[in-house]
């Protein structure tokens, strides 16, 4: 139970309407117990031959109790599960704005699927704790209780008797609560694996058609299928014993009650009412018994979700932001610097980025180049804020970045990552995403200078056009161009791009370039590609290699020195000249 | 483009569709033993609840007021005796019903999946990934209730009210119809309660959907909601669709707290007519003590069951709705069609043709036009063009992941149309040019499972394309997990990974389309040099835009708003003094000028 204690600041929240609710509950069930009562009354009436007309009063009186109990009883859900809903609103909530706030890290290391599982699943099976199992766990507590004080007041001795077998109750509920809990995480665990596994065949379509998997990948969902149809027949073993051992138990206390209010009525000491309502009494606590048995089993299961939703709580929020008001700066005017920055993206592993010095004026350009994994990625997502960096700081005009708030940090940049990623929606709401107030100029205009106009204008629904799912239905270069044109929308101080041209051909680059040059004067530009062409005319070119700054300098300087950048450049040059020949 | 059939999570069945039961029946089919079972076990069962008011009835008539306490022990014992027999049943009944529950959706959740995999790809551009693993798994998860606890359930309910009203018949048939006057009252509200849930559970659906799939799309690209700031925004928005969704619960919580007190207060009603007319008769020594007890002991019986029912109801429209779901994507015929008698394709030399091809997306907008040409066996044929030209989509028919619209497509002469697709793709390996790498090792992504790939092949293949280098340097190398999506490697890793599975699969036509496009030129040209005799005697189409990538190749095509403008050698074309010389002016002009200084 111990996970589910999360759950004290919600129903803090509710105070209120929950101590309402349990009010409700214990008076409903004061009116449903009145009911055996009358019964009573009116059988050993009967069996001592009294008045006709008195029945009538019986009959409204029987009425009369459950309409009011009925009535409460619509309070109570209107209170108890009506809470159970806000609340299930309020976690789902928070559980939302906590992972916006979570590390990269976490979403690299857990699927889609599996996030998506606890917002939907766990949070519905902590649901079912709120609701349903508060409110008849209450009930059935207060019922017990008022009903056996009753039934002892009728007859002490039977009731005794009757309630002999309710111990292995507790001692049932305990013990298969238990492997209940167990085997339920586990049915959850290969639920997910199902999942995961669809979402990826389906995300991998392509791949899988071209390499004729599919039978393959038939063969791997059958399997897990069948796991967790296994998993599934291994709970039903225990929940199948359950329920009728339940009854068993509950009715071998009404048989009991019948013995042995039988043999009090033949010896004179109880009357046949006596022990009618005995009975309706023990039938009364039959069903909160047999639903305390499913209240056990979403308890476990509510549980065992919470416990996955808190661990998720305890995931590290490692960005930390100062924010608005202790932030040092809120104006950025551009400069970028690197100061003795190293970098790993883990405890166990090596370090990709390794004691980087480096500064760029604001309004300055750099490029960036590097072999493949040498780090640039990793760099300029430092810059945003990403991720951290393990050693050394990362300053924007001088200021170490973490004394900024996040959002004047990433309001300032402009970032082109460089996977393009565009939601389902129309182009328009994809570039305007950083500024939904945008101008139809404003909009043209950007897109005029990502050369992205031309393309969409040719489309039959223009800027309306709505791309697919990660902007499929888009060609590669297309999905560069737009996921440009929504970093330009932003007027940012600093533009990162991250090779945000490999698909575009270079026609179309050079006129980019063209176009981005008006734009960025003023603005300091980051930009990491692999062509000379794209890179010789910056400010400053950098080469990364091995995560260390190898060369640094103008396209002339590392020219001259002869070294890395001279090889790329020789390298292009060579194949031409070979051409020339 | 992509929202199209958007409405379709929104789809709420009747509760009971013929048409559909019956094909859900057909999946039950096989398991008919155990069907039989549960029922033969359900009318076992059902009637030896109601044998115990009819017993202890006895028991108070007969025994109690008769003072014979041996009988009363003897009755208590039978009562005993059904209970238990009761309970074991019971037992055999949720395991047997639960099985069947679980074999069937395993059957049909199989037979879904392997629908899935036949799809064409533009089914795929065109529904959203969420929503079809919500059909292969919460959906058809929405089926075993209504195996587990519906169908025989509502057997064993529909016996159990039989049973009741022939106890209540054969012990005094006037207050059993008292007993039911209540019910005419009962139907009339059920019916109301159902129509009322009805309504809201579709809206319910509706909000859960959209939540799904929002949560989806936000959850892939995180990374830019927080680069642009929007994280309030979209926490706005999430609590809009959120408090839909709560809202639209809450309305129906009143539906059922109206509904069960309801129910309680009709069979209390029952329960006075009885204590008031049968009391009368007890009075007049018309009826006995025993049996008005079990009269009030039947009522309240008899009810649980019928309320029961208008909860099997809700299962039933829950499954019938997901079932019209599921078989929505089972009759889905969108699928590249296979030639009846396929031409079998033994040894692919490798000569490619398109013929005045024509071919669209969406069918107004021609984005191929009219394209001629031919690869000879073991050609290395370059496309170049601007973006959006159409050079991905030369691929994608050539593979047969789109059809065309018009002309013809043949590979060794043979119209593609006529061969086994999944022979044709099985001769053809491709680098697509949006790599998706998939949770695995890197071992796995790059032989895809395949067994018919060694070890040593995969290495080799990974060295190739100097991917070895770094995968060495990896904890693990070869057996490093891969994330979703590759998520912890760079991006030119990723093409390097992708590029070594297409070799590995020793195609006899290889197609790269930009392949290499986020690697760097070092490493390209290594590859470059690796493959050259990888790719003797194959065919190969590769697209890229640096020019180094593909002045090599025998032939180059370039494209323009997709037509083929130009074809020939880089000689050739230079000389042609057209699109393609000014592309390679563009890009060694500046380099040109550096060596001139
Ligand atoms: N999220 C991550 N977790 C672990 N390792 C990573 C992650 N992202 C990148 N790496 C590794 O860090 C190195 C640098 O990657 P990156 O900066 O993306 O290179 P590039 O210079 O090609 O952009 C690579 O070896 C890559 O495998
Ligand atoms: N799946 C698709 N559905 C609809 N339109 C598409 C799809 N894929 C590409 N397109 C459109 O077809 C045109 C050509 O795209 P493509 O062949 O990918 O160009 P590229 O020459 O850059 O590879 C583009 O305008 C693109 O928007
Ligand atoms: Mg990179
Ligand atoms: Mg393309």
């Amino acid at each position: 139970m111990k996970n589910l204690r999360t759950l004290k600041k919600y129903f803090l929240r509710y105070k209120t309407a929950l101590i309402t609710g349990i009010f409700f509950i214990i008076v409903s069930n004061a009116f449903t117990v009145y009911v055996p009562i009358i019964i009573k009354d009116s059988l050993n009436d009967l069996q001592q031959g009294i008045a006709e007309n008195k029945l009538v009063e019986y009959a409204l009186l029987i009425v009369g109790s459950t309409l009011m109990a009925g009535i409460f009883r619509f309070m109570i859900r209107q209170t108890i599960i009506v809470i159970s809903r806000k609340i299930e609103y309020d976690l789902r909530q928070d559980f939302w704005e906590y992972i916006q706030h979570l590390s990269l890290r976490f979403f690299q290391n857990n699927s889609t699927g599996n996030i998506m599982a606890h917002a939907t699943n766990d949070i519905s099976a902590v649901r079912m704790f709120i609701g349903p199992a508060v409110m008849y766990s209450i009930d059935t507590g207060v019922r017990i209780i008022i009903v056996i004080s009753i039934m002892s007041m009728i007859s002490w001795e039977v009731t005794l008797w009757s309630l002999i077998p309710l111990p292995f109750l507790s001692f049932l509920v305990y013990v298969v609560g238990k492997k209940v809990h167990k085997r339920f995480t586990l049915i959850q665990e290969k639920f997910a694996d199902l999942t995961t596994k669809a979402q990826e065949n389906f995300s991998g379509i392509r791949v899988i058609k071209s390499y004729v998997a599919e039978e393959r990948e038939v063969a791997e969902f059958d399997r897990l299928s069948r796991e967790y149809l296994a998993r599934n027949m291994k709970l039903v073993k225990i929940q199948a014993l359950f329920q009728p051992t339940l009854f068993l138990i509950t009715g071998m206390s009404i048989i009991i009650a019948i013995w042995a209010g039988g043999t009090a009525v033949i010896n004179k000491t109880l009357m046949i009412g006596d022990v009618t309502a005995l009975i309706m009494y023990l039938g009364i606590l039959i069903w909160p018994m047999i639903a305390f048995g499913w209240v056990i089993n979403i308890i476990q299961q509510a549980e065992a979700s919470m416990a996955r939703l808190n661990k998720l709580w305890s995931e590290e929020l490692e960005i930390a932001d100062v924010g608005e008001e202790n932030s040092l700066v809120n104006e950025v005017k551009g400069e970028v610097e690197f100061r003795n920055v190293s970098f790993k993206y883990g405890e166990n592993l090596p370090f990709v980025l390794q004691n980087l010095n480096l500064k760029i004026p604001a309004g300055h350009s750099l490029a960036i180049m590097g072999n493949t994994g040498s780090g640039k990625t990793t760099m300029i997502n430092l810059i945003p804020r990403l991720f951290d960096a393990t050693e050394g700081e990362v300053l924007l005009d001088g200021v170490n970045i973490k004394d900024i708030s996040l959002k004047t940090v990433r309001r300032s940049i402009g970032f082109v990552p460089q996977e393009a990623f565009l939601f389902s929606e129309t182009i328009k709401n994809n570039i305007c995403y950083g500024k939904p107030d945008a101008t139809e100029s404003e909009i043209t205009e950007r897109a005029k200078i990502a050369q992205f106009s031309k393309d969409v204008l040719e489309f039959p629904e223009g800027f309306e056009t709505v791309v697919g799912e990660r902007g499929i239905t888009l060609s590669g270069g297309q999905k560069q161009r737009a996921s440009l044109t929504r970093a330009l929308m932003t007027d940012p101080e600093i533009l990162i791009l991250d090779d945000s041209f490999s698909a575009v051909d270079t026609h179309t680059e050079e006129d980019i370039l063209q176009g981005l040059r008006g734009f960025m004067k003023n603005r300091t530009t980051l930009m990491v590609s692999h062509r000379v062409s794209t890179v010789k005319d910056a400010d400053k070119i950098v080469i990364l290699d091995k995560g260390m700054i190898a060369e640094e300098g103008t396209h002339d300087e590392l020219i001259k020195l002869n070294g890395l950048y001279a090889g790329i450049y020789n390298r292009q040059l060579l194949e031409q000249e070979i051409e020339e020949i | 483009m992509a929202k199209k059939n958007s409405s379709e999570d929104e789809i709420l069945g009747k509760a009971y569709d013929a048409k559909l039961m019956k094909r859900l029946l057909g999946f039950v089919k096989p398991y008919k033993k155990y069907v039989i079972l549960a029922i033969l076990l359900n009318i076992l069962v059902a009637g030896l609840g109601p044998l115990r008011p009819y017993l202890t009835k006895i028991a108070i008539d007969d025994k109690i007021f008769n003072g014979d306490l041996h009988g009363l022990m003897l009755i208590s014992v039978a009562l005993i005796g059904a209970l238990v027999f009761q309970s074991v049943i019971q037992y055999f009944l949720t395991y047997f019903t639960n099985l069947l529950g679980q074999k069937t959706i395993l059957d049909l959740r199989d037979k879904l999946f392997r629908h899935t995999q036949k799809l064409s790809v533009s089914f795929f551009d065109r529904t959203p990934i969420g929503r079809m693993v919500t059909r292969v798994t919460n959906d058809v998860e929405s089926l075993n209730e209504l195996f587990t606890s519906g169908i025989v359930m509502v057997f064993s309910d529909v016996f159990i009210i039989v049973w009741i009203l022939g106890f209540m018949f054969f012990i005094n048939w006037e207050l059993a119809l008292i007993t039911l006057s209540v019910l005419p009252l009962l139907i009339y509200g059920t019916f109301l309660f159902r129509k009322k849930v009805r309504e809201s559970y579709r809206d319910i659906r509706k909000y859960l959907a959209r939540l799904n799939s929002y949560m989806q799309e936000h959850i892939t690209g995180m990374g830019i909601v927080r680069l642009f700031n929007k994280e309030k925004e979209e926490a706005k928005k999430f609590a809009q669709i959120n408090g839909d969704h709560r809202d639209e619960n809450i309305r129906s919580v009143f539906y059922y707290a109206v509904f069960y007190p309801g129910v309680e207060l009709i069979s209390s009603a029952a329960i006075a007519l009885i204590i008031w007319y049968g009391g009368g008769d007890v009075v007049q020594n018309k009826i006995s003590l025993g049996v008005l007890f079990a009269f009030i002991q039947y009522t309240e019986m008899f009810f649980r069951p019928i309320r029961d029912l208008s909860e099997k109801y809700n299962i039933m429209q829950t499954a019938m709705a997901s079932s019209e779901r599921i078989f929505t994507l089972l009759d889905d015929q969108s699928f590249i069609k296979n030639p009846e008698n396929p031409v079998p394709l033994d040894k692919v030399k490798g000569k490619i043709e398109f013929e005045k091809v024509n071919f669209a997306y969406n069918e107004d907008n021609l984005i191929l036009k009219d394209i001629s040409f031919v690869i000879n066996p073991g050609e290395t044929v370059a496309i170049v063009g601007a973006t959006g030209a159409g050079k991905t989509s030369i691929i994608n028919i050539l593979t047969r992941f789109y059809d065309i619209n018009s002309g013809r497509i043949l590979v060794d002469g043979v119209d593609i149309t006529k061969v086994d697709k999944r022979e044709l793709r099985s001769k053809i390996s491709i680098v697509l040019q949006d790599v998706f790498l998939f949770f695995g090792t890197i071992r796995s992504n790059i032989g895809m499972n395949n067994p018919g790939i060694s070890d040593e092949k995969i290495v080799a293949s990974a060295q190739h394309v100097g991917a070895d280098r770094f995968i060495q340097n990896l904890p693990n190398q070869y057996d490093e997990e891969v994330k979703e999506r590759g998520a912890t490697l760079s991006v030119g890793q990723k093409q390097l990974i992708s590029f070594a599975r297409a070799l590995a699969h020793d195609p006899s036509i290889l197609i790269l389309d930009e392949a290499t496009s986020s690697v760097d030129t070092e490493t390209e040209n290594m590859i470059q040099t690796a493959i050259e005799t990888l790719l003797e005697g194959r065919t190969a189409i590769v697209i890229a835009h640096r020019l180094s990538t593909i002045r090599n190749a025998d032939k180059i095509m370039v494209m323009h708003k997709g037509e083929i403008k130009e074809m020939g050698s880089h000689e050739e074309l230079l000389e042609k003094r057209g699109l393609y010389y000014k592309l390679y002016q563009l890009q060694y002009k500046d380099q040109e000028l550096v060596l001139s200084k």
